[in-house]
């Protein structure tokens, strides 16, 4: 699409997608804030985060074990039967086979992040391996990192030459391509870096904020440039490209925040797993706890959900 | 599973803002402690009306009668100003520190019954809770919290030369933002040592009434400020009063006009705050979204009722389809009804008078040939509301172009240069505000000295601070509100 190292490269794309105003975006995103969710539409809004849910694990200490209890968990959150699995499980790419082995055949799908995460950095070739091994061990959907080096140094058809082999290597498995937004640093740069990616994407694919391994994550005006710029694509073309923002949302309250800006920003067609998804561990025990508040009428214990140090 | 790409095909994509879903009722339950009755606040006290007689004030949300307010003749009016002028030789000698003090407990006391001020303001004026809560009272709080922090380095506010208060000053305010432009015109007088004949709108007059309630816990002495309610000849009275040194008014350039003409030959100071048809220029390279955000708080906050609202678009034609597109779908998620709904972002106009004159407005613009856009959306049966409203095909010669219709009503004009830029938005007799979104530096310096505007917001719209002076240029009024320039239009300066 671009001229490698072409000096004008940035500007040619910045026009293309056209720029973000910082002040702007932050107060817009403020408004969905004051936003107030009562009785059944919380207790909705609730379900549907839930079934949104990637439940994660990112650790050098995940075990079989711990994989094991965590797609238990996805299965079945809760012993209220109202309360839907969640949408995956996020795993590495080793612990993809045992993760399988104990959803597959259900509902949550097996996500793995692959290409060197968190930081991508190792040769395009050991990336598309990891990548086809995940596929191949049975991962229904892989998150990638997209390469920030080559983006932050002006490579940009590199940046998005690389995600296009990444498609190819997923097969039929979907792709979530992290931005890793903090990383990017601005706005511009998350809208320039969102289209990037949706230029080779396939409907049914997203974009995804960040790794969960850097400072700043998810928050809600990164989130607030890239639907706008999903919408945007989506009215240029027709493709309809999925949302995952991952990392610091914790609470329930803030996840509705998030539901409440796709809602008014993308429109009822992006209120589902297959369009919208938290990347998270620990929002999970907060959402059923909500949940269980509203439909009780009061806080329970803590020990009536599965909290652990890890939250499941 | 992703499928295979497939290429755009015929059919343009579309949004769904549907029911999918619809947020429950979230209606702020404060009470407002609202009295069936209010006379007048005459020398510290509530007094009857001399005529007996009281008028009804209205929810305008639901047509409900919320209280009965004193109607003030020139008696009553005469005897406010016999108040103030009774109060103004010791408020006028107090050190301004203790003014001050005075000041800091009526921002102070305000902030205290915060919840209770925003409830009264929204049942009173139609406008929704968020905006009373998140704006109008917390602004009121600020003005007088500003101003308390002059009151005792007025030495200071005009460099070189001293400062003295007028004497006692008449104001009358409008509707549209009953607690803050109450603020706004008290605070500075009163810092400069001003003693104070202030006439509410006849439609909104109750928070007014109930700051007086403030004023007596915080043991303002008697006479510095008075509150004479009722409609325009109880204004006239006040305007035209022998012993106002000074008048300030906020509201209509017609009513603003008449009074001009009935001083016309005294020595008496003015402040005119008039209206306005503010237009919002969006250039080809502004952040588009963001604009469009902008876009919408200008022509849609407090439902248009804003005289610095940015009613006229003015948007570069290279990027004008994209503008109004997603100008169109921002406005279909906007939530108009009950204005006591903590999610309402349109409340209700704020009066039946009002209502019509929008309606006039809008079929006048429909008739010339404009295009009216109206998202689909339900409104209450009772109670005075108005959809968010966009005309396209707007030319100069339009009525809806160059009338102030005071509602939540957009008029978008092209433009394809600089020049002719500024050319069609100076092209009013207002000259209030303006707004400019461009990502190019030097356009905005350019433009903001070149608009005839008493504001000009560069990538943003109606943002106000008690520091940064307000007011107009043309027949959009004269002298200034807020900041150094607001309080020296209450000084004599020597």
């Amino acid at each position: 699409m671009l001229p490698r190292h072409s000096p004008s490269a940035r500007a040619r794309l910045l026009d293309e997608v056209g720029a973000v105003d910082q002040v702007g975006v932050e107060e817009r995103v403020a408004k969905f804030t004051t936003r107030s969710i009562k009785k059944a539409a919380k207790l909705w809004g609730l379900r549907t985060a839930i079934s949104m849910t990637d439940l994660t694990t990112l650790e050098g200490k995940d075990t079989p074990g711990k994989i094991e209890s965590l797609c238990r968990k996805a299965l079945r959150p809760h012993d209220d039967p109202k309360v839907p699995p969640v949408a995956a499980v996020c795993v590495y790419p080793a612990m993809v086979s045992r993760a399988k082995a104990i959803v597959g055949g259900s509902a949550v799908k097996v996500a793995s992040v692959a290409t060197a995460f968190p930081s991508g950095q190792t040769h395009l070739r050991t990336r598309l391996a990891e990548v086809r091994g995940a596929v191949a061990d049975g991962a229904d959907e892989i998150d990638m990192v997209i390469n920030r080096g080559a983006f932050l140094s002006g490579e940009y058809s590199r940046v998005q030459d690389e995600i296009a082999s990444v498609v190819e290597a997923c097969g039929s498995s979907a792709l979530k391509v992290i931005l890793e937004v903090s990383e990017l640093e601005t706005y511009d740069n998350i809208r320039m870096a969102s289209f990037l990616a949706m230029g080779v994407l396939r409907p049914g694919d997203f974009i995804k904020t960040s790794t969960g391994k850097t400072t700043l994550n998810a928050t809600l005006a990164n989130n607030q440039v890239m639907i706008e710029a999903i919408r945007d694509f989506y009215m240029d073309t027709q493709i309809a490209i999925g949302m995952k923002p991952a990392g610091g949302i914790k609470t329930a309250k803030h996840a509705l925040q998030f539901l409440i800006a796709v809602k008014e920003t993308l429109g009822d067609a992006w209120l589902t797993k297959k369009r919208y998804r938290f990347g998270a561990s620990s929002l999970l025990n907060d959402l059923l706890r909500q949940a269980e508040k509203e439909r009780t009428g009061a806080y329970q214990a803590p020990y009536y959900f599965s909290d652990s140090a890890e939250s499941y | 599973m992703p499928s295979a790409r497939t290429k755009p095909g015929a059919t343009r994509a579309r949004l769904i803002f549907g029911d999918l879903w619809e947020f429950d009722p979230a209606p702020e339950t404060a009470d407002p402690k609202l009295r069936p009755r209010y006379d007048l606040f005459i020398g510290g006290r509530f007094v009857r009306p001399r005529s007996g007689r009281h008028f009804d004030s209205i929810n305008p949300a639901n047509e409900r009668k919320l209280a009965e307010i004193a109607l003030a003749g020139p008696a009553d009016v005469d005897a406010a100003y016999r108040a103030a002028t009774g109060a103004f030789r010791s408020w006028s000698a107090l050190p301004g520190r203790e003014r001050g003090k005075y000041l800091f407990r009526i921002a102070r006391l305000l902030q205290d019954r915060a919840r209770e001020f925003a409830v009264a303001e929204t049942l009173d004026g139609g406008k929704p809770i968020k905006e009373s809560r998140d704006f109008d009272v917390p602004m009121a709080a600020a003005h007088f919290f500003y101003h308390a922090g002059w009151a005792d380095k007025l030495e200071y506010v005009a460099p070189g030369r001293s400062v003295a208060p007028l004497g006692v000053v008449g104001q009358v305010i409008p509707w549209n933002f009953p607690l803050l432009m109450l603020a706004w015109k008290l605070a500075p007088a009163l810092a400069m040592g001003n003693c104070v004949v202030l006439k509410p709108a006849e439609t909104t007059s109750i928070t007014a009434l109930k700051l007086a309630e403030i004023l007596q816990d915080a043991g303002l002495p008697p006479g510095v400020v008075n509150f004479v309610t009722g409609a325009g000849e109880t204004g006239a009275a006040v305007m035209g009063h022998p012993a106002a040194a000074k008048v300030a008014f906020t509201g209509s350039t017609e009513v603003g006009k008449a009074i001009m003409r009935q001083l016309a030959g005294t020595d008496r100071r003015m402040t005119m705050e008039l209206g306005g048809k503010a237009a919002n220029i969006v250039f080809d390279d502004a952040p588009i979204d963001q604009a469009v955000e902008g876009i919408v708080n200008g022509i849609y906050f407090n439902q248009g009722h804003v005289c610095c609202a940015g009613s006229r678009l003015l948007v570069h034609e290279p990027v004008a389809e994209q503008v109004v597109s997603k100008l169109k779908n921002r406005i279909r998620v906007l939530r108009v009804g009950d204005p006591l709904d903590k999610n309402t972002d349109l409340g209700a106009i704020n009066s039946r008078a009002q209502l019509a004159t929008i309606r006039r407005l809008v079929a006048a613009g429909v008739r010339e040939g404009a295009t009216l856009f109206q998202p689909p959306c339900q409104l209450p049966e009772k109670g005075f509301y108005f959809p968010p409203t966009l005309f396209t095909h707007v030319t100069q010669s339009h009525r809806i172009a160059q009338e102030e219709i005071f509602g939540p009503v957009l008029s978008v004009l092209t433009f394809r240069t600089v020049d002719e830029a500024i050319e069609k938005a100076n092209n009013t007799p207002y000259g209030l505000s303006a707004g400019v979104w461009t990502e190019k530096g030097s356009r905005i310096l350019r433009m903001s000295a070149e608009l005839k505007a008493g504001v000009v917001w560069a990538n943003t719209f109606n943002k106000f601070d008690p520091s940064s002076p307000f007011g107009g240029y043309k027949e959009s009024g004269f002298g200034r509100e807020g900041g150094r320039h607001g309080l020296l239009d209450y000084a004599r300066i020597s």
